[in-house]
């Protein structure tokens, strides 16, 4: 039986949690790396067993460790981050110029081809990129520098570069976001890059349809039809279907169109999920009650799910990198909490149940979708 | 020989219990010292101090003899009783929350 391991990210160390394609009983491995925060980790897309984790610390730094077995064993290798050439500025909150510096790694996106290919998205905003397994990574530079580098501006939670998606039926074209810059897209491999922000509407921003300046939490597209893009903005979830040469918001009727995952069905590219999350700065569900909503029709019509989830006092959030959907036959859908839960719907949302409930605060979800013969770890 | 005191994650991360014990050529300086320290365990380095500018991270500080040696040179002699191994050279992090 095919089988299911979700990569969870806490503020106090990962967690490998492993089921069969049944997704009732679980076995919980952690915490690796215990007391470090744990971003993000994810497997590669061409060798189910190598994972990449970024850990990292504000009295040590950043740390990258990769496992070659499926997250048995993990080996730190290099956690270099340097920007090319002179960094320069970008705005600082008040829009003053403020150097551009390292913080940490947000975002590892393996390569869907070859398992020693990751990128990096960190913070300062950069998109950094390994071709030797994390031996070694260098930055696609032309990304800060394609012209509005130095008026980027961080959001509440720093300026970040959280979202890498790599198109699977091109492989020149790279998709990324950045809190709060917006969406860029490269058609050369990472050399060369734009900004494909047209549509989006921002009220915080100076002018609310420039170019850049957008609050862009998240993009989520289906494999097979990569030129469709979903988006859960600050305010507002969008979507594009000319690869982000234009939005148009499809919120409908949801509670309220702020949040900050969003993900796409495994089988059924119009089938999109969202956690709408209460704003300004109150960062949790409406009316104490988490609902995850499900759009069939690509959004605009929303129905809630919640039968498993709370639905009285809960005051959890749910960060960007914290959903993610197996491909098993019945589409498996997982979700953290700020609270420590993780939950997992085994029936694409309909019915939810914990894995764990007690876990640090959740920052990262993902899942891999495991042959038989790795099913269980 | 030297002796080296680390905070429980960086032993952690670089495997190794207890005690670090290095040989330094030369004069023992917090940059001699750092330089064997990340030579021997890779992993060590940009965790105790900036790879690029070498400077030490602000969360942690220097301490041996019970002085702060924090805010000293990085090629100053460090005291006689770290360079002939009587006194360990502590790495400890801040005592901070979280």
């Amino acid at each position: 039986m095919s089988g299911v391991r979700v990569l969870v990210g806490t503020r106090k160390g990962a967690f490998v949690l492993t089921s069969d394609g049944k997704r009732k009983h679980w076995d919980v491995s952690g915490p690796h790396f215990a007391g470090w925060e744990i971003y993000h980790l994810k497997g590669s897309p061409a060798d189910q067993n190598r994972l990449y984790a970024s850990q990292s610390s504000g009295w040590f730094g950043q740390i990258i460790q990769r496992s070659n077995d499926g997250g048995k064993t993990w080996d730190p290798v290099d956690n270099k981050f340097v920007y090319d050439g002179v960094p320069g500025t970008h705005q600082w909150y008040d829009g003053t110029p403020h150097p551009w510096e390292f913080k940490r790694v947000w975002h590892l996106e393996p390569s869907l081809s070859d398992p020693d290919t990751v990128y990096a998205g960190v913070e300062d905003a950069a998109l950094f990129r390994s071709t030797d397994g994390g031996a070694s990574w260098h930055e696609l530079a032309g990304l800060r520098g394609h012209g509005s580098g130095s008026s980027w501006q961080p959001g509440a939670g720093g300026l970040g570069l959280h979202t890498i998606l790599l198109d699977p039926k091109n492989d020149d074209r790279i998709f990324i976001a950045i809190s709060a810059a917006g969406a860029f897209r490269s058609d050369d491999a990472g050399r060369t890059w734009r900004p494909i922000n047209r549509g989006l509407k921002s009220e915080g921003i100076p002018s609310p349809t420039a170019e850049v300046g957008h609050c862009v939490h998240r993009i989520a597209m289906h494999r097979s039809r990569p030129d469709v893009l979903f988006m859960q903005k600050h305010w507002d979830v969008m979507r594009s279907d000319d690869a982000g040469e234009s939005w148009h918001e499809v919120s409908g009727n949801l509670p309220t169109d702020f949040g900050f995952p969003i993900d796409v069905h495994a089988h059924e590219p119009e089938t999109v999920y969202v956690v709408p999350i209460k704003s300004d700065s109150e960062h949790f569900p409406p009316d104490g009650k988490l609902r995850v909503y499900r759009s069939r029709t690509g959004g605009n019509e929303w129905e809630p799910l919640t039968k498993g989830l709370p639905q009285q006092d809960c005051y959890v959030n749910v960060l960007r990198d914290a959903m993610a959907v197996d491909s098993l036959e019945s589409c498996g859908v997982y979700f953290g909490t700020t609270g420590g839960q993780v939950y997992a719907s085994a029936d694409a949302g309909d019915n939810w149940a914990p894995i764990v409930r007690d876990l640090p605060a959740v920052l990262s979800v993902e899942v891999q979708t495991l042959p038989p013969s790795r099913a269980q770890v | 020989m030297i002796r080296v005191v680390l905070p429980y994650h960086l032993r952690t991360l670089a495997r190794v219990d207890g005690e670090v014990e290095l040989d330094i050529e030369g004069q023992a300086t917090q940059r001699a010292i750092l330089d064997a320290l990340e030579a021997r365990y890779p992993m060590l380095r940009g965790t105790i101090r900036d790879h690029v500018t070498e400077r030490r991270r602000p969360f942690l500080r220097f301490f041996a003899c019970e002085e702060d040696l924090s805010h000293e040179r990085p090629d100053a002699p460090l005291p006689d009783a770290v360079a002939t191994g009587a006194e360990p050279f502590l790495v400890v992090g801040a005592m901070a929350g979280g």
